[in-house]
């Protein structure tokens, strides 16, 4: 088993989620493609976890999952107000700050 | 010698070579279903494509043998943040179907710095990695282990995850609150 096929897999999925940050305009699925980057993420720490055979890894993934439900409950509430404030949740017409 | 000869060479190995496999087939069906994830026109069917995905994930923890992470993958992302993520997709719009405008305009840009972002990075990797290998001897990292990790070294960090992620509560219940 080399460590290059699960960095190779999660540089793959990083990728993707990258794409679909940039490419979408729903909110809920801008928080669904940063779901995708941050498990990308895990893998990378899980696999360096075995190579180095090292608890580290793990658990610092076990925190990334821990962060991630924090980050989606916040987003998901946030994207519920902008629905609520403007009928849309079309992330690029939440432009307020553009002069 | 090259990767790809040590690879040959390693096929010859019965269990790695149905390891191997296995992690083959996981990672083509979770990188199909991340691709169908951000090209879908139905937020649903992108919803659970995002299940299989972290489903395939967690299968890639037990090859890596890390199976607390795996099952707490497997509770925490397909049990709880999955159906935050549905729900969020019942509140904010009513329809469930295919739906025309979900994509910005301008999508070859994202694509664009995708592929750069991927090439940067795979060679990258293949300069650094190419040679690494898992050690042949590893033990699976089991739940003790992680369990007197977190309550040992890291119980520092462990304490403020459990402080951010009482600040995360209440804070989306403040956001989300109707006045």
């Amino acid at each position: 088993m080399f460590l290059n096929q699960f960095l190779f897999l999660a540089a793959i999925l990083f990728c993707i989620g990258v794409y679909g940050v940039l490419t979408r305009k729903n909110g809920v699925l801008v928080l669904m493609s940063i779901e995708l980057i941050l498990n990308a993420v895990n893998i990378n720490l899980v696999a360096f976890g075995s190579f180095n055979q090292d608890i580290a890894g793990q658990v610092f993934a076990l925190f990334i999952i821990a962060v991630a439900a924090a980050e989606v409950g916040v987003g998901l509430a946030i994207v519920l107000l902008i629905y609520r404030n403007r009928r849309s949740i079309d992330v690029s017409e939440a432009d307020l700050l553009q002069g | 010698m090259t990767s790809l000869g040590i690879l040959a060479a390693e096929m010859t190995n019965t269990e790695v070579w149905v390891t191997n496999s296995f992690f083959l087939a996981i990672a083509a069906v979770s990188i199909l279903a991340a691709l169908k994830m951000v090209t879908t026109d139905n937020v649903v069917h992108a919803a659970l494509y995002l299940l299989i995905v972290l489903a395939a994930v967690a299968a890639v923890y037990v090859i890596l043998g890390a199976e607390f992470a795996a099952a707490t993958q497997i509770l925490v992302y397909i049990g709880a943040i999955m159906v935050l993520l549905l729900f969020g997709v019942m509140l904010t719009r009513a329809q469930i179907g295919s739906e025309t405008d979900l994509d910005h305009d301008q999508k070859w840009i994202g694509a664009l710095i995708s592929v750069v972002l991927a090439a940067v990075m795979g060679y990258s990797l293949w300069e650094a990695f190419s040679d690494a290998k898992l050690p042949d001897n590893r033990v699976p990292q089991g739940t003790e282990a992680v369990a007197d990790s977190i309550f040992g070294i890291y119980i520092v960090p462990f304490e403020a995850i459990s402080v951010l992620l009482l600040a995360a509560l209440i804070g989306a219940v403040v956001v989300a609150r109707r006045d």
